[in-house]
């Protein structure tokens, strides 16, 4: 229905703009009035008139149709005080599924009529839509005719509404993180009601699947100590350090190299090879990790005479280092090249070698900008999925063994949520509690880290 | 002496100077050579799944165990069963076989080995009460064998095919037959709990529609955001904040849009869970900043005096930027968007969350059909424990790399081809 409508209303539109067109065209060839715009202006002008208020009444009216419908449904169920808002979802889901005839199982005989109720009201409502978006239509249509009539500007007036479609669309990435914020904090509030902040921070036994006990008097009493993050908390941290121990080494050096030694032509292939590392999707990454780092590091571990599980924190961390060697490495070949010519002269002609220069006049003008950049590559090791859940492990240790499994945020938040899940346990809400941590962590770094590397550049450019 | 000396600190000096060079040619034939490994790790591992195994075995078109004559309709045909035939070929490949081993000759063929023969039949309806030589799909751990994937010499308890099985197969290679083709049914055939029989059909279909869907919302989103902030925003608060929140959002971990999808499209908005509709949503939001950056710094690169020449000849400040200043950016800003897709393409964990993980069997038709995509097929696939889909995984793999390969050399031969370079 609302794709027949979307239809719709861009055909009005389109046609609308060649009505204008045509029509202003030929009033001022018949009478020769001399209009303030260009011919097309008044085109656009009917179009927007004839298809933004009816695009902004479908958007909002598709987005409250289901709560109406909600609200109709669930009244009579409404006055039932054993009815919490979590089983009234439950039921208006289940009515929902019958009429869509999605429901799986046995349809309950009492839900029947409400079934037929929701097709009915969704029916109706459908239909209004359709009616109130033609007379909203045929109503701005009108309005905007008689307009154009009196040449109005409409240059003016189009232009006016291309800026604040334009700045809406920027404003989507505000609301995109409001979206983030809200919808994490909610949840996560949610869970911090059942399980206290204090526990979740501090705690380190972590075993969520053990909170999964639909019986209340089980879980207030199991709830408190499963929820310890510390175990997660110290994996992510660790899985990274291992990471940019690999990467920092090797993308430093690269860096170097490129921009103070390699000729321009080697640096112009050697760049973009080393880029194609960052544009390798992670789960290729992570198949990688799991299946040949992984059992590479056990069959040296027993040649070692080592304990290697096929699941390790140090496969996991070195794949992820490989793969963050360009966000290091790039990053400190542009801040190089950044610093002044003049202070390497300087330091060349007192007589330096080129790598005391690099080493004591070079890297010391670029460290802000080096800093940040590994700052960059630290949270994206932080945020980084595939490879920790492919390879990783779930075990929850608390360990400094990198031959242990170990597991991270972001492998707790897809095992939790992989599947179906419902809303409204502890354990589900716990992986938004971890997405808000998560989030809080890599924008904190990511500020920091934008904001040196912004310094940096003024200082020199 | 101090002349010694002095030579003594200017040769450690050099030769400290070799060595830190040596770090850096060193450190970048390592980040190289990982490259190559990876590469060659995966297109040697999933070669082999563009090829499959066959077997050529003699069937029998007995006219009265299929239940049909000369003139039976496509339908009937369709529902005969084709079991009885097979299986008596099967055991013809060895007849004194004790009954308790028969079970494992049949095993030797693909389950829908009937499937096959039923087409053919329907291909040649003459060749009833004749026998024919009909080649049928391999088991998946013959397949893995006859590729040389699988150890011969581990135990036979450990391994899922038997001795027999392997002494049946050896006998047939030896009579030639047992062949090789290009195995076509690994892009036609959708998700199976079979590795023989296992294709990507389905996810590739979902990726389209998810890229598709992600296209639709934020190249348009993108480009007119980029513009506004680029052309048109005045300096203040509420600029700086969408500026500082652009530059955020890109460096967001990709998963937490995966949690934004789930709690708002899905549990607060009630889209369809699973579907290329949601992950496309999902994607568009993390594309949009990624193509708002590159598509400013097109806009940027555009010279003042194109803006000015335009002005001065009484264009508005909408009619430049609309009809001199986009023109000549959108290069720049469709290698941009095609980067940032590409991005969009290879992401997996994300769409994890909408539920795009369920087992999908049938090609999804629109975007409102639950569906897998290229990357989480390989997440799905390697979970499973068969070695068949070991080859399966590498395989998707190397499909999904070739798309990458294939936008982001479009995106390059964009920018050098059609991209103004002034000054």
């Amino acid at each position: 229905m609302n794709l027949v409508i979307l239809t719709l209303i861009i055909i009005f539109s389109f046609s609308c703009y060649l009505f204008g067109k045509s029509k202003i065209l030929n009033t001022s060839r018949v009478s020769g009035k001399k209009f303030h715009s260009l011919p097309e202006y008044y085109g656009y002008y009917l179009a927007a008139w004839c298809g933004l208020p009816a695009l902004i009444i479908l958007f909002f009216w598709s987005f409250s149709e289901l709560f109406l419908v909600k609200i109709f449904i669930l009244a009579d169920f409404k006055t039932d005080p054993l009815l919490d808002e979590n089983k009234l979802n439950l039921i208006f889901s289940e009515i929902r599924a019958i009429a869509e005839k999605k429901f799986t199982g046995t349809i309950p005989e009492s839900l029947i009529p409400y079934s037929e109720k929701f097709l009915s009201i969704n029916r109706i409502l459908e239909l209004s839509k359709l009616v109130v978006i033609l007379s909203v239509i045929i109503f701005s249509l009108t309005f905007a005719y008689s307009q154009i009539l009196k040449n109005i500007r409409a240059r003016e007036s189009v232009e006016k509404v291309i800026r604040v479609v334009m700045f809406s669309c920027a404003a989507i990435a505000v609301f995109t993180t409001l979206g983030i914020v809200l919808s994490l904090l909610f949840e996560s509030i949610k869970f911090f009601t059942s399980v206290s902040i204090f526990d979740f921070i501090t705690g380190i036994n972590w075993a969520p699947g053990r909170a999964f006990v639909r019986d209340a008097s089980v879980q207030t009493a199991d709830v408190e100590n499963v929820f310890g993050a510390v175990p997660l908390f110290w994996g992510t941290f660790f899985i990274a350090m291992i990471a940019m121990s690999v990467a920092v080494p090797i993308g430093l050096f690269s860096g170097i190299y490129m921009a103070e030694y390699s000729s321009r032509k080697f640096r112009k292939i050697i760049k973009p090879l080393i880029e194609i590392l960052a544009g390798i999707p992670t789960v290729v990454y992570g198949f990688f990790a799991a299946l040949t780092v992984g059992p590479f590091f056990r069959i040296i571990g027993e040649n070692l005479g080592l304990d290697v599980s096929s699941e390790s924190a140090l496969a996991a961390g070195v794949v992820m280092g490989i793969m963050i060697i360009p966000y290091v490495s790039s990053l400190t070949d542009d801040v190089i090249n950044a610093v002044p010519k003049s202070l390497r002269e300087g330091s060349l002609a007192i007589g330096a070698t080129k790598s005391e220069t690099i080493k004591k006049v070079v890297l010391p003008a670029a460290l802000p900008g080096i800093v940040g950049s590994i700052l960059l590559a630290i949270s994206r090791a932080i945020g980084e999925t595939m490879i920790v859940v492919m390879a990783a492990g779930l075990a929850a240790n608390l360990t400094i063994n990198p031959l242990e499994a170990s597991t991270t945020i972001t492998t707790q938040i897809v095992t939790i949520l992989i599947g179906d899940q419902s809303f409204n346990n502890p354990k589900t809400q716990a992986a938004f509690a971890l997405g808000i941590t998560l989030f809080f962590f890599t924008l904190i770094i990511n500020i920091i880290a934008l904001n040196i590397v912004k310094k940096f550049r003024e200082k020199y450019e | 002496m101090n002349n010694i000396k002095k030579e003594a600190l200017l040769k450690k000096r050099y030769n400290a100077e070799k060595r830190f060079k040596l770090y850096g040619i060193l450190s970048i034939f390592l980040a190289i050579a990982f490259l190559f490994i990876l590469i060659f790790n995966i297109f040697s591992k999933g070669s082999g799944a563009f090829l499959k195994t066959e077997i050529l075995l003699n069937i029998n078109f007995d006219q009265k165990k299929l239940g049909l004559n000369n003139n039976s309709s496509e339908k009937e045909i369709r529902e005969a069963s084709f079991d009885e035939i097979l299986k008596d070929a099967l055991l013809a490949l060895a007849p004194s076989a004790p009954e308790l081993k028969q079970a494992e000759l049949v095993d030797i063929v693909s389950i829908d080995a009937e499937l096959e023969i039923k087409k053919f039949f329907l291909n040649n309806r003459d060749i009833l009460n004749k026998s024919y030589e009909v080649s049928l799909t391999l088991s998946d751990d013959l397949d893995q064998v006859y590729k040389g994937n699988f150890p011969r010499d581990i135990p036979e308890d450990r391994r899922r095919f038997s001795d027999f099985q392997l002494k049946i197969y050896d006998e047939l290679v030896s009579k030639n037959k047992i062949v090789s083709k290009l195995n076509w049914s690994f892009l036609t055939n959708a998700d199976s709990r079979e590795p023989e029989l296992a294709g990507v059909a389905s996810s590739l279909v979902g990726s389209f529609f998810t890229l598709f869907v992600c296209l639709l919302l934020s190249f348009p989103l993108g480009i007119l955001a980029a513009i506004y902030l680029e052309e048109f925003a005045p300096k203040n608060k509420i600029t700086e904040i969408i500026e500082v929140n652009v530059n955020n959002l890109a460096a967001v971990p990709s998963i937490v849009f995966g949690l934004l999808g789930l709690g708002v499209f899905l549990n607060y908005f009630y889209l369809p869970r699973s579907t290329p509709l949601v992950g496309g949503m999902v994607l568009a939001l993390m594309t949009l900043p990624r193509i708002i950056i590159p598509c400013r710094a097109a806009l940027k690169a555009v010279p003042p005096s194109i803006r000015e020449g335009a002005l001065a000849l009484g264009a508005s400040k909408v009619q430049t930027v609309m009809h001199n200043v986009v023109p000549l950016a959108m290069p720049g800003t469709l290698s941009g968007t095609i980067i940032g897709l590409s991005q969009a393409l290879g992401e997996t964990a994300p769409l994890l969350l909408i539920g795009m993980v369920a087992f999908i069997n049938v090609v999804p038709s629109t975007p409102l059909d639950p569906s897998a995509v290229l990357p989480v097929q390989v997440y799905l696939w390697s979970e499973s424990a068969e070695r068949g889909f070991v080859e399966k995984t590498s395989a998707t793999i190397i499909i999904l790399i070739f798309f990458l390969i294939i936008m982001n050399s479009f995106a390059i031969y964009l920018r050098n081809k059609f991209e103004k370079k002034w000054s």
